[in-house]
């Protein structure tokens, strides 16, 4: 039989993604875990600027809609103040890894203890398409109309492997929303990701492979099997870095 | 009379007491004795001090805690500040409440080290983008400032507004004796976030700027009405009043004194607000003064307009002619101001307005 799944109660409002996106994926399984591991009115959220911060107009919820960029150093503030409550800085590739990839890498870097979900489509979604730092070689957005060319913009930026290779962290993994199975693996890591933060161990980092249809030109259906096919291969799915009691 | 200490050493401690709850910031000449004190003393008080990466990430850091609605601080000086300006812009969009200390040193770009004013026009016209103003406050001693530390949270807390502590370089570095102030535990504010959204803040998409503006031009001239602080001394009979904030504030006293006993007709106001500037001293101006000589540490001279436009609204049958007399850094002697005086009576120097 049918089990019926209740909405998560801090989502209230319906959230203006494009059909075929991601991020309400994303969002639902956030919520979901935050309830469940009793958080969800214990929470504030640093949102990133970009399609993250569309998280804001949905969820009855403490959140900041913070400089571009920067939601890691506001995030780090808050949990310093308030280190009672679970701080998540939810923000896209290019907000986290290009404009902010400072404040990003350096809470990182000292092991704040709050939760970061970056969601990468590979572009700069709000904006209209352009080229971020995930961006794949040859890939054509609206600032590399000729396809990426890595020899001048260097290569895809691979943040959860750099994190869990150099710094130490408490928990760095990658997932993906394309099918129910990759979906039940992310909200695991989502879930350890928050949990490590509950228990003090520091930071945890969720990437999120997530589809842009709009500005990728596809199909929903077929932006989830470019995910498939093209970035999973160089994206890899999986925990990079374990928590230490597991 | 307390003992002697160091000027941002005092601050510093002020700021411990007033019930800072986190600093954050980057070291940079001559604002770095603040942060290197309160990395020590804020974990003492059970208080949170983090080094930033950058200018950039210390004042975002001070903005999630501002959220939260504690104490939050950060210092810089010139170029750090200008990197700052991005999230006092938001800070002040999202009618936060913090206080910014900027230990003013000379020069544009990276700048000198040599203590200055040359910030004046950034510190009172907001700084970033947008359509805003700081609460800008200039102590002219150390004791001054610190006695104004508490009250720059006051403020910030009451119309939720940033307010910036505009020191100078010199400030920060001398010795003086001082009082130090009680320590006061402030209360949460009911807006900060407690994870339990019992604040309800909208998002910034819901917002609607018009009604905004309204509230926000509402706030400004509340503030310009209720928070204008300044000294005064001599306007009543002056024929030249001096204008100057800080430390050239605190030496054109003296210079006015000696003027005074020379027989010259003069006095002087000293803004402790720049923002907002204290037109109400202007109206016990002499309505027959022949003059207003601003006295600032900058190259082009930047308060002279702000002297100028308030005596053209205080004064409105005749033009007053008003002066500048730049020191580019530093702090002007009371040799300085008194030459500029007679080159001014002489027609040596003109009138900038």
């Amino acid at each position: 039989m049918a089990k019926a799944r209740k909405v998560p109660a801090i989502i209230d409002n319906p959230m203006s993604f494009c059909p075929g996106c991601g991020h309400g994926i994303v969002i639902r399984l956030i919520t979901e875990c935050l309830e469940e591991l009793g958080q969800d009115q214990n929470l504030i959220f640093a949102l990133g600027v970009g399609c993250s911060s569309l998280l804001g107009g949905g969820l009855v919820t403490d959140r900041l809609h913070c400089p571009h960029g920067r939601a890691s150093a506001v995030a780090t503030g808050m949990k310093r103040v308030q280190p009672e409550n679970t701080i998540v800085a939810y923000q896209g590739d290019g907000d986290a890894y290009s404009i902010g990839i400072a404040e990003t890498i350096n809470a990182a870097y000292r092991n704040e203890n709050f939760t970061m979900i970056a969601i990468n489509n590979t572009n700069y979604g709000m904006t209209g398409g352009q080229m971020s730092w995930t961006t794949m070689p040859g890939q054509v957005t609206t600032t590399s109309p000729l396809g990426r060319d890595c020899e001048i913009t260097g290569n895809p930026l691979k943040f959860p492997e750099l994190v869990a290779s150099q710094f130490d962290v408490a928990f760095a993994a990658r997932g993906a929303v394309t099918t129910p199975k990759n979906v039940n693996k992310l909200k695991k890591y989502i879930k350890n990701g928050l949990e490590a933060q509950l228990n003090g161990e520091g930071y945890s980092v969720i990437e999120v492979l997530s589809p842009c249809p709009t500005n990728w030109k596809l199909s929903p259906l077929n932006s989830m099997k470019r995910i498939e096919e093209e970035l999973i291969p160089y994206y890899p799915l999986g925990v990079f870095k374990e928590r230490k009691e597991n | 009379m307390g003992d002697m200490i160091k000027g941002n050493i005092a601050i510093a401690e002020a700021a411990v007491r007033a019930g800072v709850k986190l600093y954050a910031g980057y070291p940079i000449t001559p604002s770095t004795e603040i942060m290197e004190y309160l990395s020590k003393r804020l974990p003492e008080v059970g208080a949170s001090f983090v080094q930033a990466e950058s200018e950039l990430a210390g004042i975002n850091m001070v903005m999630g805690a501002a959220a939260c609605g504690v104490r939050a601080l950060t210092a810089s000086s010139g170029p750090g500040i200008s990197l700052k300006q991005e999230g006092i812009s938001c800070i002040s969009d999202e009618e936060l409440a913090c206080v910014v200390i900027n230990v003013v040193r000379y020069g544009n770009g990276l700048g000198t080290l040599y203590s200055a004013q040359c910030d004046y026009h950034r510190e009172t016209r907001g700084g970033g983008n947008g359509d805003y103003r700081c609460i800008v406050l200039c102590p002219g001693s150390i004791q001054e400032a610190v006695d104004l530390m508490a009250t720059a949270y006051e403020l910030a807390e009451k119309y939720r507004i940033v307010t910036v502590m505009m020191t100078e370089g010199a400030l920060g570095q001398m010795m003086e004796p001082c009082e130090l102030p009680d320590f006061i535990e402030p209360e949460k504010h009911p807006w900060g976030f407690d994870g339990k959204y019992t604040y309800k803040k909208i998002g910034i998409f819901d917002r609607n700027s018009m009604d905004e503006a309204v509230e926000l031009n509402k706030k400004h001239e509340t503030i310009k009405a209720e928070e204008q602080r300044w000294e005064e001394e001599g306007l009543e009979d002056a024929d030249y009043v001096f204008v100057a904030f800080g430390l050239p504030g605190r030496s054109v006293q003296g210079a006015v004194k000696e003027l005074r006993a020379e027989g010259h007709k003069v006095g002087f106001i000293r803004p402790i607000t720049t923002w907002p500037f204290p037109e109400k001293a202007f109206e016990n101006i002499n309505k027959d003064v022949k003059g207003l000589i601003s006295v600032e540490a900058n190259a082009t001279g930047q308060l002279v307009d702000d002297v100028a436009l308030t005596i053209k609204k205080t004064i409105k049958d005749r033009n007053v002619s008003t002066y500048c007399l730049p020191c580019v850094y530093g702090i002007p002697t009371i040799k300085f101001t008194k030459e500029g005086l007679h080159k001014i009576m002489s027609g040596e120097i003109k009138e900038a307005y």
